[in-house]
């Protein structure tokens, strides 16, 4: 049982990601039509913000201690952050802590911008052309943004820790009965999934309570008749493509802590995202939720020595699997709405 | 009337003589002009550098290069002559190989077998390039090291690991200067058993492919020969990046260390998500939690942050070492580039040389020729003490270090430590050691 309780968390916080990037790619998809490959690039864009803001913070400059010295036996050079030295030692050092939380901050006009000159510069040239070519031009436009981050980050993973208030892990088989060690669970990755809730819970919100995400929502429904009654759902669908980058970029940003940021991480979540938008449902933003979390959790069922002993490798197509059984039952995936990619 | 006495079977006869006629002078001109591939006929010889340039293992790659980069340059008389100086063998003199220039033209291997190959195979085939080194992954060295026997040159693998390189998948063109998965283990063993004791009960978090397997092999056959009980082995596929699933179940498994037969990437993720985990505060079976990663490198290691603190493993060479060899490459190579190597420049930087001497003394670039002069070699120079290239299964043996991530580290290349150089006799085996057992090495290829 105890076992049971601890995968079901594990692809809680898996399944948080999954759905983060979906909603994005369903958002994007549901009012522009276009089938993002580049989405799995914006996640990785913010992670990068994530290492970028925590750079900027660990700015320093180097004072030669010559009581030390370096590999090449020359006096060694110190470093000390501008801002420990500007601010002191425990709010500088505490500023660097923090620097992935505040992140969010940093990334959110970030990720808006670099969606919205994604959209306007690139992507509205596509909206008229088959499906196949706006997913070769995306995939190719998250080639090009992996090798720029590439380039200027390099290939290895940066580690990128998450504050020291949320080091260490939480307990609950002593909180649900069970022995100590039984289940426990890192902080960090509780943050994450409490932030997917509240991301996801505010998106929602924001179609479903606002005028703005009414219109969207009538636009998403019926595009054509929405331009008839002389709204300009253009602008707002280009304004909808940059909340959409965001949503991926916080995504990222909170992810940085529990896997180092590399640049090719967009690339690992975003076949998987596509399977979780498909078996969602195109187009259906609750769907695009459940999936991400119903195959979150089951990828950490198939994960267990217990499942794996009976099925070799199971962990390694449970997705694809769990793709085609519901795509055969439910040819437009779990709440797929009729007459989407069905021309 | 004429009438013509050509008949089929006078045509065919007449044909095949003729051709033959034709045919025996390029027969000889081509056994006279080309003994193997590639023969080097002008000033110069063509070396194939097929390191990864694209791909997760890039930045290693771009060491490796760099490291190739100061070979060549010093096996041509440049910079400050480098390990030249301090190697044993002194056959090289600093004016190439055997007085001839050296060029290079470089291959990514993008650490695809298939990629690999490729590059090689154009390297080869369109630049000329007499011996092919480098690369980052077992996988790749094996694939490689295939296609320069049945190609005809000699492979100096760069960073690989796994036993099966020297072991089912030898060939008698491919060499290794690099340690194996056999050697972690017999290296890291005494030092697990001093720091952590003989009674422990380890689980074993294993990437799915080639290293993988041998490294788990290599690590539980030489912990079990200590007293350690192994509780599980899991498989972990090598594409994965979130590796919680896989680490929950082990502080209910009864185990209080956990081994992670990770590399690069994995072993990056794995570690951290080990650490968030906060494995290493509990207490399993009245012992502090340990965690062991039996192939360590910097650059990777770099990726894991402050989570390799105080984590034990096992590694080819540490800038840090102090003998004059490894002194003389730092310096040569931190006054090029304005940082340290890491343990693949210099594994590619000491193969480079190691090649170089052994045309040197063979007096041919033949690679029967530099087979024969590799094998059995006894050398010393070169950073890791007294070392031998056996010939039985072209494998070198040395020291191995055991690592510990540093707890308070002086900059950012200082991550490592080194606990123990755990001496060569300690980490040698037979060739025919089960568990490199199944190869054949056959006979060199010249190609041509």
């Amino acid at each position: 049982m105890d076992a049971i309780i601890l995968q079901i968390l594990n692809g809680l916080d898996k399944g948080s990601a999954y759905a983060l990037i979906a909603l994005g790619l369903t958002l994007i998809f549901g009012t522009l039509g276009v089938v993002n490959f580049a989405h799995g690039a914006l996640f990785m864009i913010g992670a990068f913000c994530a290492v970028t803001l925590s750079r900027i913070l660990t700015l320093s400059f180097e004072t030669v201690d010559p009581t030390q010295t370096d590999f090449l036996g020359q006096p060694l050079k110190v470093k000390t952050t501008y801002i420990e030295a500007w601010f002191g030692p425990e709010f500088g050092g505490a500023m660097i802590d923090w620097a992935v939380p505040l992140a969010i901050l940093f990334a959110i006009p970030i990720m808006i911008a670099v969606g919205f000159i994604m959209e306007r510069g690139l992507i509205k040239h596509f909206y008229k052309r088959p499906h196949a070519d706006q997913i070769l031009v995306t995939f190719g436009l998250a080639i090009v943004l992996q090798e720029i981050i590439k380039a200027f980050y390099g290939a290895n993973p940066i580690p990128t820790p998450a504050p020291a208030a949320f080091k260490g892990s939480f307990d609950f088989g002593v909180l649900l009965g069970f022995e100590a060690n039984a289940i426990i669970y890192p902080y960090w990755r509780l943050v994450y999934f409490a932030f997917a809730a509240i991301i996801i819970g505010g998106v929602f919100a924001f179609l479903q309570f606002t005028t703005f995400g009414m219109v969207v929502r009538a636009g998403m429904a019926d595009r054509e008749t929405v331009g008839i009654l002389g709204i300009n759902i253009d602008k707002r669908f280009t304004i909808m493509f940059g909340l959409a980058a965001a949503v991926a970029g916080l995504a990222g940003v909170m992810y940085a802590p529990i896997n180092s940021p590399n640049y090719h991480m967009g690339m690992d979540f975003l076949v998987l995202s596509f399977v979780v938008v498909v078996v969602g449902g195109m187009g259906s933003l609750p769907g695009a939720v459940a999936a991400g979390f119903l195959l979150g959790i089951l990828e950490s069922f198939a994960s267990m020595n217990q499942v794996k002993s009976i099925f070799p490798g199971i962990d390694q197509i449970i997705i694809y699997l769990v793709a085609i059984i519901i795509l055969l039952t439910r040819p437009r995936g779990l709440l797929g709405r009729k007459g989407v990619m069905e021309d | 009337m004429t009438r013509t006495n050509f008949t089929r079977r006078g045509v065919l006869r007449t044909g095949a003589v003729a051709g033959a006629g034709v045919a025996l002078p390029t027969i000889f001109t081509a056994s006279s002009a080309a003994a193997y591939t590639n023969e080097p006929t002008g000033g110069t010889v063509t070396l194939g550098f097929n390191v990864p340039q694209t791909g997760p293992y890039a930045d290693e790659g771009a060491d490796e290069l760099r490291a190739y980069e100061l070979a060549v340059e010093h096996l041509n008389g440049g910079g400050d002559g480098g390990l030249l100086n301090t190697f044993s063998s002194k056959a090289l003199k600093g004016n190439g190989i055997l007085g001839k220039k050296i060029e290079y033209v470089t291959g990514d291997t993008q650490t695809k077998s298939d990629a690999a190959r490729a590059s090689a195979r154009s390297m080869i085939e369109k630049d000329g390039a007499i011996m092919i080194t480098g690369g980052s992954s077992s996988g790749v060295a094996v694939a490689v090291q295939d296609l320069c026997q049945s190609a005809g040159v000699i492979f100096m693998a760069g960073l690989t690991h796994s036993n099966d390189t020297t072991g089912k998948d030898k060939k008698a063109n491919g060499f290794r200067h690099f340690f194996n998965a056999y050697m972690s283990g017999a290296a890291l063993a005494p030092v697990l058993a001093a720091q952590y004791g003989t009674d422990r009960k380890a689980y074993h978090l294993t990437a799915d492919y080639t290293w993988g397997w041998t490294q788990e092999e290599s690590i539980v056959a030489a912990t079990e020969a200590l007293g350690w009980e192994t509780v599980n082995t899991v498989l972990t596929p090598l594409a994965a990046t979130d590796f919680s699933s896989y680490i929950a179940p082990v502080l209910n498994s009864g185990a209080d260390v956990l081994v992670l037969n990770h590399y690069g990437g994995n072993m990056v993720n794995s570690l951290t998500n080990a650490v968030q985990f906060g494995l290493r505060e509990k207490i399993i079976n009245n012992k502090n939690f340990e965690i062991v990663v039996p192939l360590y490198s910097r650059l990777m290691a770099r990726g894991a942050g402050e989570n390799v603190k105080g984590i034990l493993g096992s590694t080819n060479w540490h800038w840090s070492l102090q003998d004059e060899a490894s002194k003389a490459f730092v310096k040569s190579f931190g006054t090029k580039y304005g940082f340290p190597p890491s343990q693949a420049a210099q594994t590619c930087y000491a193969q480079t040389l190691l090649y170089a001497d052994a045309c040197e003394r063979a007096g041919t670039f033949n690679p029967c020729g530099i087979a024969e002069a590799l094998e059995g070699f006894e050398f010393d120079g070169l950073g890791n003490g007294p070392t031998l290239y056996r010939a039985e299964d072209h494998q070198c043996f040395k020291d191995v270090l055991v690592v510990r991530g540093k707890e308070n580290p002086t900059s950012e290349f200082d991550v490592l430590e080194v606990v123990e150089v755990t001496p060569r006799a300690q980490v040698e085996y037979a060739h025919d050691h089960p568990m490199f057992a199944g190869g054949n090495l056959g006979s060199c290829n010249p190609g041509a």
